[in-house]
């Protein structure tokens, strides 16, 4: 592992630390009250998701145009944590929405379109585990359909009709809202660059024992 | 006396007549200034309440606390990244004692 993981993963604990403290802070929504103090993990969290959906798809075209192991184990750890940071998207926000829009769930654009791409980078772990030989090329092939989803994602609530808040919502925050959610922007995309290098580091192990399988059989 | 009764009765009626129209001109010319100025906003009136609703027929989202779903949702956040984090921790320390295992046995076998 390099030598600056240690320090930043440090940094990264003592920023989630102090993360609900801002949060706290931060001046109640007028409609919405409390329970609008999610957005401040759930935006992150699916900017991340998108990030990783985004991550996956490039490290998975390079990896299909040029064969580069190296962007495959990259693909691969970003579509885990696209799994990961989706599922926080999709539990944080119809724990929201049971309270601003009185249903857990609507089959809106914006929520149909993340569960699709969540749905993607599920199909690519589950291809990858037991699609057997090739199947990281196939996988690399849905990679790219989950990175096509992403901007349709992002721009489905200025373009369709949708009880989704729109992305006006972020340049208009004042000072304190403001303060909370980049803060917390910053420590989710710390910690994703951290995961992202522990998983990629996982793989690379995993590389170098399935060679030193080879070695001893030959 | 008749046609003095009668010149008094047409003076009075004149006089009601230029008063009126002086009245109307008044008005017509105060009329645009006093569209002008700023109407005061009637202040908005509680409404009389008629019925008291019990806190079970309200909307299902206004019945719910908030504070329950905040902390469901941010446990969560915390327990799958803390859940991952183990998750990938394990597998990297499985993965790096085989390769140990690994490398052990084949200096074994070369010096054999």
């Amino acid at each position: 592992m390099p030598q600056w993981f240690i320090p930043l993963a440090g940094l990264c604990a003592v920023m989630f630390t102090a993360s609900p403290f801002l949060i706290a802070n931060a001046d109640y929504e007028s409609t919405m009250g409390l329970v609008q103090k999610i957005f401040y993990y759930h935006l992150p969290s699916a900017w991340i998701f998108l990030l990783s959906a985004i991550v996956c798809g490039i490290a998975s075209a390079r990896f299909l145009f040029r064969g580069s192991p190296r962007q495959d184990r990259l693909a691969y750890a970003a579509a885990e944590l696209t799994v990961l940071f989706g599922a926080i998207v999709l539990v944080t926000g119809p724990l929201w929405a049971r309270k601003a829009w009185g249903v857990w769930w609507q089959w809106d654009v914006r929520l149909t379109s993340s569960l699709m791409g969540w749905m993607v980078a599920w199909a690519y772990l589950l291809v990858r585990k037991y699609g057997g030989p090739g199947s990281d090329k196939l996988a690399a092939g849905l990679a790219l359909f989950g990175m096509a989803n992403v901007p349709f994602v992002y721009v489905s609530v200025n373009y369709w009709r949708t009880i989704h808040p729109a992305t006006t919502v972020v340049p208009t925050l004042p000072v304190d809202m403001g303060l909370a959610l980049w803060f917390s922007v910053a420590c989710f995309l710390l910690l994703f660059v951290l995961l992202l290098r522990l998983r990629v580091h996982l793989e690379e192990q995993r590389a170098r024992l399935d060679a030193l399988y080879l070695s001893l059989d030959e | 006396m008749r046609f003095l009764l009668r010149l008094a009765t047409e003076t009075r009626r004149h006089g009601v007549c230029v008063v009126r129209a002086i009245a109307i001109w008044v008005l017509l010319l105060c009329a645009p200034l006093e569209a002008q100025q700023p109407q005061p906003q009637p202040q908005p009136q509680p409404e009389q309440q008629e019925e008291f609703v019990p806190v079970s027929q309200l909307p299902a989202q206004d019945q719910l606390p908030a504070a329950p779903l905040l902390v469901v949702a941010y446990a969560f956040v915390w327990l799958a990244l803390f859940a991952y984090l183990v998750s990938v921790a394990r597998r990297l320390s499985y993965v790096q004692r085989e390769v140990e295992r690994l490398e052990t046995d084949m200096k074994r076998g070369s010096r054999s």
